[in-house]
């Protein structure tokens, strides 16, 4: 580990600390009507999109009406977007005439952008037109990011209104967070990321001649080995810088290339790298502020922000430190960082970022449910691919996706408040709500469907023959491998323990029900909880109240994530990446 | 905080509660009323898997069965453990129900019929609305209220209070319960409740568990617990394909001793019987819980009222100083003060009488040799006093004298005595003054005297979050006063009945929980609106319908420790639910190498305990499992003490107990039991 590594990494988490407050007084402006610099331009194409839509933005929807038009608009997005990739041959920018993705692949790839997870069974240069990418996929990282807020924002009205039937407006959510939210900043960051290089064209594929053509050593079908010679390469194009900003900033994590942010096209130089590491948190951070601001309570806010902040803390330490610490079957091999190498456990990581960066990015694309790689998390040490994993496991509330992560967490923060609430010898009240039967029981659905999801799937796909096909590795990796599978679409996450044959019938179709079920189920249970709390009196505080605004109340909060996760998941990673990093230590590697 | 009553506190382990409650752990074992409890009906389906298993096992004479029978037995273990906790709950309220039936024997009433003559019928037939007649050395054959006559009874049956009562028709002294005897005088009473509906019958009921429901955070807890047995049902079944892939399949006696050392057994078998235990501790200091959620209701009291009189200062006033007219010397006043009191009988007359004799030495005088005319006190005159030997002297509310010396349109108070009378008032006292033939001769002191230690309770109160609010009749200046001498946080003023209900909807409104004590019939609608309210068992039956709790030895005071019991109660469980989740941790560093170092040696790292063997290491998690139900069930039935420091204090250290003590007593608990294993060569 490096002081130069640990500068940026406190430089960024400095940089988050400072954009929280402007990011979140701002989104609590929007979200509660209130001006902003950007309504003379927003304004007249909110009300223009009401007019069209014939929504009235003065109504006030019961939990159950915003569930319900959220599904809507999540389902008829996902049709459209299956619709797309099934007839891209017909539709216009489509230069490299790709054909029709096949039902499964065209489902798995609709379901998953529709839920903001991004899992990739497909490489976007060699299967996707550009206006597929754009009117498709763009369109999608747009939409559900939105859609997240909009839910982060109807549980946190939950919280704060007293004896409402009303959580908001789920159209006026949405929009708001579309027009004032996500479009501003990604313009701004797409002409930046062009500044920078990132590519931005519609041009068909060029194909160049190298100035260096290579030999490789090809093994044929027959298993015999032939030398060919390799001289011309294809450079692809694209509308990529667009895409970038959004891919990014609404936590989707999508590359459109298939090396995702370690492609020079999307990701040209370290400038550009530590952006998109700061705009993945920027939303979610300034969602704990607007928490704060919105239930009048900042301090809970900021406990809130304190708890997500130190997991992270800590994981990008144990990230960074395993990876920079190298291999220790390579012996005699220096892997110390010295000014002539970065040292540590290069493989699988871009030279252009190095082990802090790789080991920081990893660390904040799976804290918060983004997905976007610039190092191959599968190439990592057993003890560094852990932490991408439990970052997931957490149920991605470590800032967490944009909305996603804060509504995750408020669901560990009811129960938080309701087991150690009791403790104080009063029913657990949550900023003055008391928490009862019903509560309980919504936080604990949500949670119990992550586990769900996750375990079932994985449980059976390491003993099936179809299930085991994805398996590059074997052994403890293997199943690392299928457990992130499963653990990453379940949260939303979208990265993959990459290596694996994703693009098989069975993963198309389990992984896909897996982003649609993990997204869609725990959030009807936790609107309900949001709507149940809009009802409820609000309890004035006393000395005899549980504090939510404590470190004491932080670190709590920090046990109830860390135990319910550890508690769900030790065994089945006792026997993937601790076990591989105990074998590894033993001289056996997969 | 003390207990200002004592408690009937019964020791823990005798052995007639202890045996039968042996007993029933067996007879609970039946999953119809298991199903009730879902973390040990979970167990329980476990240990009949396990032995069928076993049995299979033995039949196919498959190796190493002693380690599965040993397993299996603790698997039922665990199940009797919680069903025996369960069980010493419910045999200590029956034991408390036992002394109360014995109130309960069948008597004879005499029921005056309609045209008022009176038959003998068995007390168990009498119906609400009978008329029944009960004379000196007979019991009470129901509930009732005195609607004639007034007589002495003793309570000493349900308040173990043996100084007997009066009871008296009319007022706010008229209820009386079933099975408690009449020593002297004859009452008429109307019975007010059904056979099988008294007083005692319910509380009989609530003691023994019978009556008892799952009081609101009690269900939320078990759905808590519901969930957590179901991700760790997930994550057990989910294991043996994980194992089965690792290449080292489990056997069923291993996932099950997994899945019952996860799933938070220690809370699920000690849940209801700290709802039990708690009731019980409620009924100990005498106070009848209408339901468990009035109690725990009792424990999110926001705001207390008090009434002044009886709670926070002793009964009366007492006359604490003479403050004499510049012109009449101090003991005049005294003299004539005493003479004005003497034929008063209320407490504060008396008690002038005595400051007179002991400041001035003035004897109580025998005053029927003087031609002494009394003249009582009326609400039309506002003064008592005396007529004796041509003197008229006379007591009283200070207008009311003022009312009284006034003659040719001239003010009879002079400077001196308006200051005098003005400096009691703002202290919180009473002025009275005495005046002799139209004369004002000064001015006597009253004085209200707080309880002792009021103000410690209503410290610990604010400490708790609790907020005390004194209702008096007294006006606003005194009332200020006391508040400020008690130790209040506000009070209410010159209160009516509807003051105070309208005080309680201001409170509610604005989020919080409001108890509050009362006895008169006008406290009805007042009691029915608090979310607590404790009526004093003297009290009318109007009152005692009225509230959520009854007081049988009628303290208002006995309030505070009801809170504190709902507190305990709410604590407990969260403390223990704490517990039993971070005792996870260590049995999965027992378990789980135990399970997988068998195909991978390295995993034996994660033995962090040291112990001894596959076998030994699961079965010590178990047994640890098993035993700690039983070490806690003191702890579930006493509660966990309550201290007043502020809920941040509170979590701090109750988080730092049951959540860092949880995760360490495992480790320790089951490296012990691996020993001990080790010793006697169990495994």
């Amino acid at each position: 580990m490096t002081a130069n590594g640990w500068f940026q990494i406190t430089l960024f988490l400095l940089i988050i600390l400072a954009i929280t407050k402007p990011f979140g007084v701002y989104m609590a402006r929007v979200f509660t009507g209130e001006k902003t610099f950007l309504d003379p331009v927003a304004r007249p194409i909110e009300r223009l999109i009401y007019h069209l839509t014939g929504v009235d933005e003065t109504h006030e929807m019961h939990w159950t009406e915003y569930t319900i038009a959220m599904l809507l608009f999540s389902v008829v997005s996902m049709i459209l977007l299956y619709l797309i990739l099934r007839t891209q041959q017909w539709l216009p920018l489509n230069p490299q005439k790709f054909g029709a993705l096949p039902p499964d692949l065209a489902f798995n790839t609709a379901a998953s952008f529709t839920t903001n997870t991004n899992w990739q069974a497909y490489s976007g240069e060699t299967t996707m037109s550009y206006f597929s990418q754009m009117a498709g996929l763009a369109y999608h990282n747009f939409v559900s990011a939105a859609t997240g807020i909009a839910i982060a924002i109807a549980f946190v009205r939950g919280i704060a209104r007293r004896e409402k039937e009303t959580i908001g407006n789920f159209w006026v959510d949405f929009t708001r967070s579309c027009l004032w939210v996500l479009l501003p900043v990604c313009l701004v960051v797409a002409l930046f990321f062009v500044s920078q290089g990132t590519i931005q064209n519609f041009k068909p594929y060029v194909t160049s001649h190298l100035v260096d053509p290579q030999t490789i050593n090809v093994t044929g079908a027959d298993g015999k080995t032939a030398s060919q010679l390799i001289s011309t390469q294809v450079i692809p194009g694209g509308p990529v810088a667009s895409q970038e900003a959004i891919k990014m900033y609404g936590t989707n994590g999508g590359g459109f290339f298939n090396a995702n942010s370690a492609h020079p096209f999307e990701n040209p130089t370290p400038l550009t790298d530590f952006v998109q590491i700061i705009l993945i948190f920027a939303i979610a951070s300034g969602l704990t502020y607007t928490l704060g601001r919105m239930t009048g309570s900042q301090r809970h806010g900021w406990a809130v922000w304190g708890a997500m902040a130190f997991l992270f803390v800590v994981c990008v330490f144990f990230a960074y430190r395993a990876e920079a610490r190298g291999n220790p079957l390579l012996h005699g091999v220096s892997q110390t960082a010295s000014a002539s190498q970065s040292g540590g456990n290069m493989e699988g990581k871009e030279v252009r970022y190095g082990i802090a960066d790789s080991a920081l990015f990893a660390t904040v694309t799976t804290d918060a449910s983004c997905g976007a790689i610039n190092a191959q998390h599968d190439s990592f040490t057993p003890l560094g691919g852990l932490i991408p994993l439990v970052n997931m496991m957490f149920g991605e509330v470590v800032f967490g996706g944009v909305g996603a992560g804060l509504y995750g967490m408020l669901v560990f923060v009811v129960l938080a408040v309701f087991i150690a609430g009791l403790m104080v010898g009063r029913t657990p009240e949550y900023l003055g709500k008391k928490i009862e039967a019903y509560d309980v029981k919504m936080a604990m659905l949500s949670v119990l469907i992550f586990s769900f999801l996750t375990l079932i799937f994985t449980a059976i796909s390491v003993i099936t023959t179809f299930g085991k096909a994805a398996i590059t590795n074997p052994g403890p990796h293997g199943l690392s491998q299928i457990l992130y599978a499963y653990v990453s679409t379940a949260a939303n996450n979208g990265s993959a323990f990459s290596g694996g044959n994703w693009n098989s019938l069975w993963y198309n179709i389990s992984t896909g029900f897996n982003t649609l079920l993990g997204r869609f189920l725990p959030v009807i249970p936790i609107l309900a909880l949001a709507g149940n709390l809009a009802r409820k009196k609000i309890v004035p505080e006393s000395a005899g109240t549980f504090p939510v605004t404590t470190p004491l109340f932080a670190s709590l909060l920090v046990g109830v994530v860390v135990i319910v996760s550890a508690l769900t998941f030790f065994p089945a990673l006792s026997l993937g990446p601790i076990l591989e990093h105990l074998l590894m230590n033993a001289g056996k590697v997969f | 905080m003390t207990n200002v009553t004592h408690a009937r506190v019964k020791p823990l382990w005798t052995w007639d509660i202890v045996g039968p409650a042996m007993l029933d752990a067996f007879r609970k074992l039946s999953p119809r009323t298991l199903m009730k409890n879902p973390v040990m009906f979970v167990v329980e389906v476990g240990s009949v898997a396990t032995t069928v298993d076993f049995i299979y096992d033995v039949a196919q004479h498959v190796p190493g069965t002693g380690f599965s029978i040993q397993i299996t037995l603790w698997l039922w273990f665990t199940v009797l453990f919680a069903n025996f906790a369960e069980a010493m709950a419910e045999g200590r309220g029956k034991a408390q129900a036992d002394t109360l039936r014995k109130a309960r024997f069948e008597s004879i009433a005499r029921r005056l019929k309609d045209d008022d003559t009176i038959e003998e019928i068995p007390g168990s037939k009498l119906r609400a609305n009978d008329i029944v007649m009960v004379a000196a050395g007979e019991f009470i054959p129901g509930d009732g209220e005195v609607i004639e006559g007034v007589a002495s009874v003793d309570e000493s049956a349900i308040t173990g209070e043996s100084a007997p009562v009066i009871r008296e028709s009319g007022g706010d002294r008229s209820a009386v319960t079933g099975g408690t005897r009449v020593l002297s005088d004859e009452i008429k009473v109307r019975i007010t409740s059904n056979p099988g509906e008294t007083f005692l019958d319910r509380m009989i009921k609530l003691v023994e568990g019978a009556a008892r429901q799952k009081t609101p955070n009690e269900i939320a807890l078990n759905i808590l617990l519901a969930g957590l047995t179901i991700i760790f049902l997930l994550v057990c079944v989910t294991l043996q394909p994980i194992a089965i892939y690792s290449n080292s399949p489990q056997s069923l006696f291993v996932l099950v001793a997994l899945l019952v050392c996860l799933i938070p057994t220690t809370i699920g078998g000690l849940l209801s019987a700290i709802g039990i235990a708690g009731m019980d501790r409620v009924i100990q200091r005498n106070v009848l819980a209408m339901s468990g959620r009035a109690v725990e209701a009792a424990g999110d009291v926001d705001t207390l009222l008090l009434d002044k009189t009886g709670t926070i200062t002793l009964g009366n006033r007492r006359a604490t100083d003479f403050v004499a007219a510049p012109d009449v010397n101090l003991a005049e006043l005294a003299d004539a003060a005493q003479l004005a009191s003497l034929a008063d009988e209320t407490p504060e007359g008396r008690s002038i009488v005595v400051l007179a004799k002991e400041q001035y030495g003035l004897r109580g005088r025998d005053l029927s040799s003087h031609n002494a005319t009394f003249i009582p006190f009326s609400a039309h005159t506002r003064m008592s006093g005396v007529d004796l030997d041509g003197r008229e002297i006379r007591k009283g509310a200070p207008d009311a004298i003022e009312k009284y010396a006034c003659h040719n349109g001239r003010d009879p108070l002079c400077a001196e005595v308006k200051e005098a009378v003005r400096k009691i008032a703002s202290s919180g006292g009473t002025p009275l003054l005495v005046a002799e033939n139209r004369h004002i001769l000064g001015v006597v002191h009253l004085k209200d005297i707080i309880k002792g230690g009021t103000r410690e309770r209503f410290d610990q109160l604010r400490a708790m979050g609790i907020r005390t609010v004194m209702i008096t009749g007294d006006n606003p200046l005194t009332a200020a006063a006391i508040a400020q001498e008690a130790g209040v946080d506000d009070f209410l003023a010159e209160a009516k009945p509807e003051d105070k209900l309208a005080l309680i909807r201001r409170e509610q409104a604005k989020g919080k929980l409001v108890a509050m004590a009362g006895d008169g019939t006008n406290d009805a609608p007042a009691l029915a609106q608090a979310d607590v309210g404790l009526a004093m068992n003297a009290g009318t039956q109007a009152a005692k319908e009225a509230g959520n709790m009854v007081d049988l030895d009628s303290n208002p005071t006995k309030l505070i420790e009801v809170v504190e019991i709902g507190k305990q109660l709410l604590i407990t469980r969260g403390a223990l639910t704490t517990f039993s989740v971070a005792n996870d941790v260590a049995k999965y560093f027992a378990i789980i190498p135990a399970m997988f170092a068998a195909a991978f040696p390295q995993l034996n790292v994660l033995n962090i305990m040291g112990l001894r063997t596959r076998e030994s290491a699961i079965l010590s998690a178990v047994i640890f499992n098993a035993l700690i139900i039983v070490a806690l069930i003191p702890l579930a039935l006493r509660g966990i003490r309550y201290r007043p420091i502020g809920a941040a204090a509170l979590l701090r250290r109750n988080l730092l107990i049951y959540g860092l003590g949880g995760v360490i007593a495992p480790f320790i608990g089951i490296k012990l039991i691996d020993v001990l294993m080790g010793w006697i060569h169990l495994v």
